[in-house]
């Protein structure tokens, strides 16, 4: 059976779901083939590799590839499409993932598609355009497929793989390494789960107030074990970090549930969660066009109504 | 300096956007065309690189005939020049086969620094500059909410997972924008006048020496196989808040199982 590359998501030397999710998926495709780019590859990735069906683990733990942007993991991506002819290439579907699966597609001249929300039979992708108005099936007709697929569209499901390590020396291009990162500046988010991986996200929009009242948002969340998002007006305000921004210039976010407090729903905020399975709007205006996509919406002061929920849960707990 | 800024042409959002049933691209009558918002971000940022260490902005589009108007308004807000790349073999066109076509003609015409908005607001892809720097050999200052240039290099901070990284490269670059980075300017009425004058130059395919093989939806790396318009969310509940609106909500997130 042809392999599937699977690139990596990591921190901190642990895997992020989103891989998990991915594994899941090239299981269904071929066999699943790890990529670990970087250092800090360890025995708790490997043991999650494994139990989520990778069967070969190529890593490539050279700094270099994470102290520039981008194209190195293309560079990384392209010797391995070289020399193991793989099915298809899976990467996160995030904005540095289709980045790396962009200049991938040059460098093997090779179809690419982005935003999918599932891949079946013929590594034929399904896809959500134009703010979830429009399904498409898409293929790739040329090269090697490589998919881009968004977190939380599979749900991780484990399947014992060999994940036997081998290592893979890159010698980097010289334009691979053109533009450095000389410092990373990391936007705290607490104990909470991450933005795109959560089943469950809490957005706060202008509505909330001040960066003070975000407090009750945050509650809320950690009431639910869920990941706070903020709308542009209020990450522009400085209420909240910029990282944290849901939209078409912010992350993009699939999560089970939504809960949108004091958000208009703007057309940039709802590129960024109209897939969400399921939306809860609390806005004082009833003509909000967030109301539009709410599967239970409250009008109402969300400074009266969030603590009030936030209150509940922890008694029905 | 000399910068260019690519901009692109998009279906409003604010109209409904349709697939055309023949060849299953975009539907570009169906909408009426504006400029992507993020362009006008990356026009600003070009015309302050500009103010601040002199040169000149060319605006490249690549698009059919009535992409003009957006040519038009990116040289109102002051742009020096344009560049409309404009060929019927161009319909269709997917990402990698859009920049190839933009890389060639940026081959032709030169620059500095390019200068792009992070995606559009139709394919948001989210790849075109990318794809650009890979085929341009240049490096690539994506995802930017923040530009400098000095001594010979070129600073940015790029936006990430996490927070943002500092990047650092040498000139020429190719740059992305977030739209944290500026507060786009209107064109002013003198610069909508001026804007008629402007140059506004139109390249074919075999101007920018584009293989007529590499393009169009014929060409296509990645083809949609069918499509459908998406069964429209079931309406929700819509409650007043009666000073048990919490409550019922949790009464929602139980009934889903989410409490
Ligand atoms: C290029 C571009 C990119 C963009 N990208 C994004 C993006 O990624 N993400 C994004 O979110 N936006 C984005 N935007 C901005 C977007 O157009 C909206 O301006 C923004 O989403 C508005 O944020 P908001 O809903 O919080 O604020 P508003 O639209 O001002 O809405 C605030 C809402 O809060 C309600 N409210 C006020 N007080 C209360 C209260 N006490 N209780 C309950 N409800 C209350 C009001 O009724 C109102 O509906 C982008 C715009 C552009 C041009």
């Amino acid at each position: 059976m042809a392999e599937i590359l699977v690139l990596v998501e990591h921190v901190d030397g642990d895997v992020k779901k989103v891989t998990l999710e991915l594994l899941t998926l090239a299981r269904l495709l071929g066999e699943p083939a790890a990529v670990w780019a970087g250092p800090g590859y360890s025995d708790i990735a490997k043991g999650k590799l494994a139990e989520f069906g990778a069967e070969k683990v190529y890593v490539a733990d050279s700094a270099d590839i994470v102290d520039h942007v981008v194209a190195p993991k293309a560079e990384l991506l392209a010797s391995l499409v070289a020399s193991r002819a793989p099915a298809a290439v899976l990467v996160a579907s995030t904005a540095e993932g289709k980045e790396v699966a962009g200049r991938l597609a040059v460098k093997t001249d090779s179809g690419v598609i982005t935003d999918a929300v599932g891949v079946g039979e013929g590594l034929v992708a399904d896809q959500s355009i134009f703010g979830g108005g429009v399904n498409v099936h898409s293929r790739v007709a040329k090269g090697t497929p490589i998919i881009a697929v968004r977190p939380n569209s599979t749900a991780p499901v484990p399947a014992t793989g060999a994940a036997a390590e081998e290592k893979v020396d890159v010698e980097l291009s010289d334009s691979a390494r053109a533009a450095k990162i000389v410092e990373r500046v990391k936007q705290e988010k607490g104990a909470r789960p991450e933005l795109t991986e959560a089943a469950i996200v809490v957005s706060g929009g202008r509505g909330v107030g001040s960066g003070e009242n975000f407090a009750i948002i945050e509650k809320l969340a950690d009431s639910l074990g869920a990941a706070v998002g903020a709308s542009r007006a209020a990450t522009d305000a400085g209420w909240y970090p910029h990282a944290f921004q849901v939209g078409q210039t912010g992350k993009t976010v699939s999560p089970q549930l939504y809960i949108a407090a004091g958000i208009s729903g703007a057309i940039q905020h709802r590129a960024g969660m109209q897939t969400s399975k399921t939306i809860v709007v609390i806005n004082k205006d009833p003509e909000a066009p967030i109301f539009e996509i709410a599967d239970f919406g409250i009008v109402g002061d969300l400074n009266q109504v969030v603590p009030q929920l936030t209150a509940e849960i922890a008694k029905r707990k | 300096m000399n910068i260019v800024v690519c901009v692109k042409q998009v279906p409003d959002t604010a109209t409904e956007r349709k697939l055309r049933s023949d060849d299953k691209t975009l539907d570009r009558d169906a909408a009426d065309g504006v400029i992507n918002e993020l362009c006008e971000y990356a026009v600003e940022e070009a015309l302050r690189l500009k103010e601040a260490h002199g040169g000149e902005v060319t605006v490249l589009t690549m698009g059919p005939d009535k992409a003009t108007d957006t040519i038009r308004k990116a040289l109102a807000m002051g742009a020096d020049k344009a560049v409309h790349l404009v060929d019927p073999a161009l319909h269709g066109s997917d990402a990698l086969s859009t920049s190839y076509a933009m890389a060639q003609t940026l081959k032709k015409i030169g620059f500095d620094l390019v200068i792009l908005g992070s995606e559009s607001t139709d394919a948001r892809t989210g790849m075109l500059a990318a794809m650009l720097a890979e085929r341009l050999g240049a490096p690539q200052l994506t995802l930017a909410n923040k530009v400098e240039i000095g001594d010979g290099a070129i600073r940015v901070q790029r936006v990430t997972d996490y927070g943002f990284d500092k990047v650092e490269a040498s000139l020429p670059a190719v740059v992305s924008v977030v739209e944290k980075i500026n507060e786009p300017r209107y064109p002013s009425f003198k610069g909508i006048m001026a804007a008629k004058k402007k140059p506004v130059q139109t390249f074919g395919i075999a101007d920018a020496e584009i293989d007529a093989a590499q393009v169009g939806v014929a060409n296509a790396w990645s083809e949609v196989t069918d499509f459908a318009v998406a069964p429209p969310r079931a309406a929700g509940t819509v409650v007043k808040d009666e000073g048990d609106g919490g409550v019922k909500a949790a009464d929602f997130l139980a009934s889903k199982k989410f409490i």
